[in-house]
């Protein structure tokens, strides 16, 4: 193999702080433009009518499935409504439903995984259990059962994605710490008198991290896609304003005649959830100790 | 090893009858009258109302309502359709075939792109390899399945004619469906399975096994891949619950009928005992699948062979 130069020992610095500039030049650029494209769609969401050419719900039944043009970017749909302001308007349920639901989904599923790796016992077997049985049922079923349930609101929707989502931030964060918890530094920490909390605390968590944080970054789009999944299927919360999985729902019915009206907010939300990835990824990296101290190992 | 798996399978065992009962619950407490709505707003009177809900045993408490039909379920009743009258278990094993064979096409897809990407990136960090994993790999977990889809559908069964529209027959109606399904799936292996063999090639045990003298091919293939495996493998036993989730969204699509379908269908109509029969199936699937990643954690890491 020829890299074999990638675990040099430390104390080259120079190559070290050669290597790393090298190294960020193509990720910055790729990291600039999703920081772009989020910022844009923060402003969309914030203030749809800034950016947007016309209303939301203008239709205009002169204007049914009109290719796109300089007056209508991204053509028109059924309804002869602007596509591109649809695409506009339809970011911020998105962004909310995203980011809310990885915070509360992150936060319950890691403190269930962190204590069913670190305990161990009876405490791990019957937490396992639960997760185990909330995994069972499928992610959709589950949010829809319960936006079902609590009533359908943006709200219910961020809680069903959340709930879904619990398990796999369980599971990560309980392996990891499996395999962390056996190392000999553990145990010489823990044969220097440490508390057990402090043992956590201190070695076993910021050790175990680095994979729940993939998985939260991951989070951010999965959810997205899974509330847009929801509203393709025609189970979302139904507004007069559409959001980008509504507005493509509806233009599948005319995919032969008018490509359009499906593509464009599918590629809104493609280009919104890979730009949160590639943020993300770079988040992990600043974030992952191990990483910053220098080490060459980084996923960028 | 024996008593370990045969601890595994109980609990198990205790998982399924654990997951029928929450949908029971959830089935339970959602709004909407399951009586009215078999009755789709045909006008009868009051008395009827309550005939037939005497008749379906839903005028008895919810423990009273969950023995019976758990009684049925271990007799093999799945109970009938409150739609259509139709019993459920033949309904079911009708469209099992056509979710089975998605998922795994879209399995294999996942694990084989994942894995073999997702290692050879790691090892030949920075090279063009490593490009084209992290490019699936983002392009993957970021692509929604409906749009992805659609993009197949619109290029290669409308404009090129290669692949049917719809439909569930014949292998050529899952290469599409199974390709959108499958880059999911990669694109969160090839991710994993980068990170962690990075992680894993960081530490010192490589360092020392390098130093002595071992050949890259050993010390990568045989000893980092290993460790690298933990992470992946939970991540593997995910992803057939993401995979059948996610079958509901494909299988809409591509107008595939499978039990995704049925599934969203029944749920729009409070069809309960399809949906808990769905549910049962899937839940049986997902806990066989983790109980083979359970067992093969241990085949893989000794540690952990050792700690139970």
């Amino acid at each position: 193999m020829k890299e074999t130069t990638i675990t040099k020992p430390l104390g080259t610095t120079v190559h070290l702080h050669r290597y790393r500039l090298r190294r960020l030049e193509p990720s910055q650029f790729f990291l600039f433009g999703a920081g772009l494209v989020v910022l844009f769609l923060t402003i969309c969401a914030i203030a749809p009518q800034w950016v947007a050419p016309y209303a939301p719900t203008m239709i205009d039944p002169t204007n049914l499935l009109q290719p796109p043009s300089a007056s209508h970017l991204f053509g028109t749909d059924y309804f002869g409504r602007d596509v591109f302001t649809l695409v506009v308007y339809g970011s911020r349920d998105s962004l909310l439903i995203g980011l809310a639901s990885v915070v509360v989904g992150g936060v319950l599923g890691g403190v269930l995984g962190a204590i069913s790796g670190y305990v161990g016992g009876l405490v791990d077997l019957i937490i396992m259990r639960f997760i185990e049985v909330l995994m069972t049922i499928p992610g959709i079923l589950l949010a829809l059962a319960i936006a079902a349930a609590l009533g359908p609101s943006t709200l219910n929707i961020i809680l069903a994605i959340a709930s879904g989502t619990i398990p796999r931030y369980a599971r990560v964060m309980r392996s990891s710490i499996l395999t962390v918890k056996h190392r000999s530094y553990v145990l010489a920490s823990r044969s220097i008198g440490s508390s057990e909390f402090r043992i956590f605390w201190r070695h076993v968590l910021p050790n175990s991290t680095a994979p729940f944080l993939v998985m939260a970054t991951i989070g951010i789009g999965t959810s997205i896609l899974t509330g847009s999944g929801l509203s393709f299927l025609g189970l979302g919360v139904i507004k007069e304003i559409p959001d980008w999985g509504t507005v493509l729902s509806q233009g599948r019915g005319y995919l032969t005649v008018a490509w359009w009206v499906c593509t464009f907010p599918g590629l809104a939300i493609a280009l919104f959830v890979l730009s949160v990835n590639v943020i993300g990824d770079r988040i992990r990296d600043v974030l992952d100790p191990k990483k910053s101290n220098g080490s060459f190992t980084g996923g960028s | 090893m024996t008593g370990t798996i045969a601890t595994r399978l109980l609990t198990s065992l205790l998982v399924v009858i654990g997951s029928s009962m929450l949908v029971f619950v959830i089935m339970f407490v959602l709004p909407g009258d399951p009586v009215l709505q078999m009755l789709d707003g045909n006008a009868t009177t009051p008395e009827a109302i309550e005939q037939m809900r005497q008749q379906l045993g839903l005028d008895q408490p919810f423990y009273v309502q969950f023995m019976q039909y758990f009684l049925q379920l271990l007799q093999g009743d799945f109970g009938a359709s409150r739609i259509d009258s139709t019993p459920v278990l033949p309904k079911i094993l009708a469209h099992v075939p056509a979710t089975l064979a998605l998922t795994a096409v879209s399995a294999a897809v996942s694990v084989l792109v994942g894995t073999i990407l997702g290692v050879l990136s790691a090892i030949h960090r920075n090279g063009i390899i490593d490009l084209t994993a992290r490019f699936v790999g983002l392009f993957g977990i970021s692509m929604p399945t409906f749009w992805t889809g659609i993009l197949l559908l619109l290029l290669f069964s409308i404009h090129l004619g290669l692949f049917p529209i719809a439909g569930s027959d014949g292998w050529k109606t899952l290469v599409l469906p199974g390709i959108t399904l499958g880059l999911v799936g990669a694109g969160f292996i090839v991710r994993m399975v980068r990170n962690t063999m990075l992680e894993v090639i960081s530490e010192p045990f490589i360092v020392t096994l390098r130093s002595k003298g071992l050949t890259e091919r050993v010390v990568m293939y045989k000893h980092a891949l290993r460790n690298a495996l933990i992470p992946a493998l939970t991540m593997m036993g995910v992803m057939v619950g993401e995979l059948l989730s996610g079958t509901v969204v494909v299988e809409t699509v591509f107008a595939r009928q499978g039990i995704g379908r049925i599934l969203a269908d029944a749920i729009m109509s409070k069809d309960m005992p399809v949906v808990q029969g769905v549910v049962f199936f899937t839940a049986i699937i997902y806990v066989l699948v983790n109980l083979l990643v359970d067992v093969s954690y241990s085949f893989v890491d000794p540690r952990i062979r050792r700690s139970q």
